[in-house]
């Protein structure tokens, strides 16, 4: 590119000279990641630090009648042994509602269980000891009498009367409740030429971070004040939660938060047992450490899907889908969670289904239910997984009856892409979406005919080969109507304070942080590319509520389009500031400069005119050599927040090619694509490799995953060899291809890219494996998709 | 309670002497007692493979093995290998291919990866695949970790070559 610029003030950053912007770059972060050098909360020591083990509910439901730890007490290094009453006086309960999810209740929930628990793994006595292993040895000398009680895990038997109510107060076990009806869904269903029913049986899963939840509380007495170390996605949520139950402002709880080893939705919770050792520091006046092991994870950390939704669709003989309609159950375990609440998944399906396509019809009913089992709340593509299964399975179901193919269903109904903006009958808006570039890009990559061609071929050697496809629109860049609205204090909003410093470099604090996308490469890449400074020289910090500006974090797809786009802003003030003062240096004017390779240039001829370092010289060291009245000002800061649209939607499509061994019922993954429609791509290898991360957790979900409870709310496998996840052996390459529609909300245009990958992968499997399983007649609505889920659809077992 | 041993042995080129309950688990004690933190603890049952580390010269979960048995042993773990330069082409590989994001599992995949590549000088994508299948990743999706994998051995071929 030319160095030469007419008029660089009229030029977007996706075009300024050596723009790191659409260029795959290394993340800045990543050496200490490969050395062993970083720094997650779970490698962290304090002086003083004590570790805190919790004694936890064997049962599923039970009332506590004692607890006895006089013989742990005596033990050495045991610190303290704290009881849910005890903990009381220092932290008050929560209620996990929000109030624009109307009608949606729950009880108050204690950061260890007071009288009662009510899953199996909620915690009852807190063990603090010198090292975690002396707490366990101690834990095993507590003695717990319980007085077991019915407990309620199948969420279908939930809400029948002779079904016991967890939480009395409540009246009965409906936590949340949300009909929609639009159009005229009864006309349409009998207009259509066909209808098909099909009840869609989604697995409770979880998330499985390779670290489990850790942290640090570390209260100071004498600055009275607390600073919590955490693997979390939301620094400011915490701070503000934290400091609301333990009767602190806000300016008396630090959140910081280092290296976390994955996060998926699971680290942006607010845990019981987290908020325990938050109120163990204050109450004890030393750090305490808590981190999870496996088994703990197994059962505290949230689960999520858990479906069992019917679903109709009505067609007619051209293919034109007329109306869908669905009822859907989700069982979440006996609280709705803190602060985020666990209705929102149930909304997000009411919300989705049908959402990539023009019939106007749709109705919808959703429940959520209350029963004793762990927690359910938010992991990554909230509702996703469950709406676009519904819907693409309904939508190939249909085809198969009327014998149209999968492909041409969905070109005939799709919502074509210049009839932007639009709105879906659920009332979501869509800006610009690309639903048939999209397609018709998938086909392409995959080689559509060629592969039914060969399924065709090898059927008749007996080899059970399937297409999937699976269109789907996905939630990003989230405003302040996720949450905001309904009165949490999680800000949609993010920050970032970008300055030069006395060298030249950049440091730029952001607010929104890091868990492996690549934030802090992404806030690099847009600075460096926004001032016309390499990447090396900017130091991007994240991850503490000391330093940096007020945000939401990382979640919901919303770092590179949210936070991104408040760095680009900050960036171009910054700019302007240097150039301003450059002109005075140099004795120019703003609109002849530029900055370019780390050097204030001409504008006319891209000649160098002052070093940055040089110019940050003067300005820190000899601001006396410049006019009387200069006043530089190197440091910039700008939030944004999008505000017109509630959402930036974006859009995808995925294909799975797969094959069924139809004696064994084993599912081989042999190809899968996705195309997808992020918008303005900062780094493309960084939006590959979410895409591809976010696909093996939805195939995960499709082949693998299940936490399997028994009649009574035991966990039966929380362990890592019964709770299968994907592993390298079995997952398939991913081919990612991409269609971009900037939203226009923001100048970056970039929407969000974390999620798409979930959302759809376990849609496309299930469309594969019942595409293949054709000859035999089998139809199969549930995921996982195990050997014995298969073989009992067949008839072989 | 059984009280301490004392133990000798080799860890990333230092002798080192300590005393350890015998029921000390080797990651904890890597971790725990000398401080190095890179061997990460994700399931302590075995099946993550996060806390991957050599002893002599074979690659063993240290949340299996117990201190006391790696008395007299050559114990290496990521830090060695990094300061030593062994695998610093296989991290230059993950790191171009981005074959990490939250990085928890790095450590003890470049341990697996390299214990594969001094096996195999030319490992087939199914056979990276397969010798890793021990260790979880829960970010990546393994293809960018295949890969850079699949790159190293192919760069250390045309070194040789």
């Amino acid at each position: 590119m030319s160095s030469i610029r007419v008029n660089p003030e009229t030029l977007s950053v996706l075009d300024r000279p050596n723009s790191y912007i659409g260029k795959t770059v290394p993340r800045p972060n990543l050496e200490r990641l490969l050395q062993g050098r970083a720094t997650y909360v779970s490698d962290m020591e304090l002086p003083r630090m004590a570790h805190v083990v919790f004694l936890r509910s064997p049962y599923a439901h039970a009332k506590i009648l004692k607890i006895d730890a006089t013989a742990a007490k005596q033990m050495p290094g045991v610190v303290a042994i704290v009881t849910g009453k005890e903990l009381s006086a220092v932290i008050t309960p929560w209620v996990g509602v929000l109030s624009h999810l109307k009608g949606l209740k729950s009880a108050p929930q204690s950061a260890l269980a007071i009288d009662r628990v009510c899953w199996q793994g909620e915690a009852v006595a807190a063990i603090v000891a010198t090292s975690r292993a002396t707490a366990e040895d101690a834990a095993e000398h507590v003695a717990v009498e319980y007085e077991e009680l019915e407990a309620v895990t199948d969420m279908r038997t939930a809400l029948d009367p002779g079904t016991p109510v967890i939480h009395a107060s409540l009246g009965d076990n409906l936590a949340f409740e949300r009909i929609h009806d639009a159009g005229a869904v009864d006309k349409a269903f009998a207009e259509a030429d066909a209808v098909v029913e099909a009840d869609f049986i989604f697995g409770r899963h979880t998330g499985v971070t390779l670290e489990p939840r850790s942290v640090v509380a570390d209260w100071n007495a004498a600055e009275t004040r607390l600073t919590i170390y955490q693997g979390t996605q939301a620094p400011h949520m915490v701070q503000n939660i934290a400091a609301l139950h333990l009767g602190l402002r806000e300016s008396q709880v630090r959140v910081v938060c280092k290296d976390v080893g994955g996060s998926f939705g699971i680290k942006v919770h607010i845990y019981a047992d987290e908020m325990a050792t938050y109120a163990l520091s204050k109450l004890l006046r030393r750090p305490v450490k808590f981190v999870a092991d496996r088994v703990e994870s197994f059962n505290t950390d949230i689960h999520a899907r858990d479906h069992r939704c019917k679903g109709k669709i009505g067609v007619k003989r051209d293919g034109t889908i007329t109306a869908f309609e669905i009822d859907d159950l989700t069982g979440i375990g006996p609280y709705s969670m803190y602060p985020r609440t666990s209705a929102i998944e149930a909304n997000q399906v009411v919300n989705l289904v049908g959402g990539p396509y023009t019939s106007k019809n749709y109705r919808a009913r959703a429940r959520v239910v209350f029963q004793n089992k762990n927690v359910m709340c938010q992991y990554r593509a909230v509702g996703h997984p469950i709406a676009c299964s519904v819907t693409e399975g309904l939508v190939d179901l249909a085809a198969m009856k009327i014998g149209m193919d999968p492909v041409e269903i969905r070109r005939r109904n799709l919502i074509k892409d210049d009839a932007y903006p639009c709105g879906s009958p659920s009332g979501l808006r869509f800006e610009q979406l690309s639903h048939h570039a999209s397609l018709s890009k998938i086909v392409e990559m995959m080689d559509y005919q060629a592969l039914r061609a060969e399924q065709v071929t090898l059927r008749k050697k007996g080899i059970h080969r399937g297409i999937g496809i699976a269109s789907f629109i996905e939630v990003t860049n989230p405003s302040a109507a996720f949450y905001g609205v309904g009165g949490a204090k999680i800000s949609s909003q993010d920050g970032v304070a970008v300055r030069l410093d006395a060298q030249g470099s950049v440091i730029c604090q952001t607010s929104i942080t890091e868990q492996g996308q690549g934030s802090e490469s992404l806030t690099a890449q847009i600075v460096g590319s926004v001032l016309g400074v390499s990447m090396d020289r900017v130091r991007v910090v994240l991850g503490d509520t000391d330093m940096t500006p007020y945000g939401g974090g990382t979640w919901a797809s919303r770092g590179a389009g949210i936070g991104g786009e408040a760095a680009l802003q900050a960036t171009k003030i910054l700019r302007k500031n240097i150039l301003d003062v450059a002109a005075v240096i140099l004795q120019s004017t703003p609109a002849d400069l530029d900055i370019a390779n780390n050097a204030v240039v001409n504008v006319s001829d891209g000649a160098p005119r002052i070093e940055l370092n040089e110019l940050a010289r003067i300005v820190y060291f000899r601001p006396d050599t410049l006019p009387p009245g200069t006043r530089p000002e190197l440091m910039a800061t700008k939030h944004f927040v999008p505000r017109e649209y509630p959402f930036a939607f974006t859009n995808g499509v995925q294909a799975a090619w797969v094959e069924v061994d139809t004696d064994t019922g084993f599912v081989k993954l042999l190809k899968h694509w996705v195309v997808e429609d992020c918008g303005t791509i900062i780094n493309p290898q960084l939006v590959d490799e979410q895409i591809r991360g976010g696909v093996v957790q939805g195939l995960g979900a499709a082949l693998f995953e299940k936490c399997i409870y028994d009649e009574r709310g035991q966990l039966t496998n929380a362990n890592m060899a019964d709770y299968l996840v994907p592993m390298s052996g079995e997952m398939p390459d991913i081919d990612v291809g991409h269609v971009v529609s900037p939203t226009r909300e923001s100048e970056l245009g970039a929407k969000g890219a974390g999620e798409a990958g979930t959302a759809g992968a376990a849609a496309a499997v299930s469309n594969a494996v019942n595409d293949a399983l054709q000859p035999f007649g089998a139809i199969i609505t549930e995921i996982p998709l195990t050997p014995q889920v298969i073989l009992t659809a067949l008839g072989r077992i | 309670m059984t009280g301490p041993v004392t133990i000798s042995l080799d860890v990333n080129g230092e002798r080192v002497e300590a005393q350890v309950l015998p029921r000390l688990n080797l990651a904890d004690f890597l971790r725990e007692h000398l401080k190095l933190t890179g061997t990460h603890v994700g399931c302590e049952h075995g099946v993550c493979g996060a806390c991957t580390v050599r002893v002599a010269g074979e690659i063993v979960r240290s949340c299996l093995m117990l201190a006391v048995q790696a008395n007299g042993a050559v114990v290496e773990t990521i830090e060695g290998l990094s300061d030593s330069g062994e695998v610093a082409d296989l991290q230059a590989a993950f790191r171009d291919r981005n074959a990490l994001q939250c990085g928890f599992c790095t450590p003890g995949m470049l341990m697996a990866a390299q214990d594969l590549l001094r096996e195999n000088r030319k490992p087939a994508r199914e056979e990276i695949r397969e010798h890793l299948s021990g260790n979880y990743c829960r970010c990546t999706g393994y293809q960018a970790i295949i890969d850079a994998v699949e790159n190293t051995a192919r760069a250390r071929m045309e070194l040789k070559a």
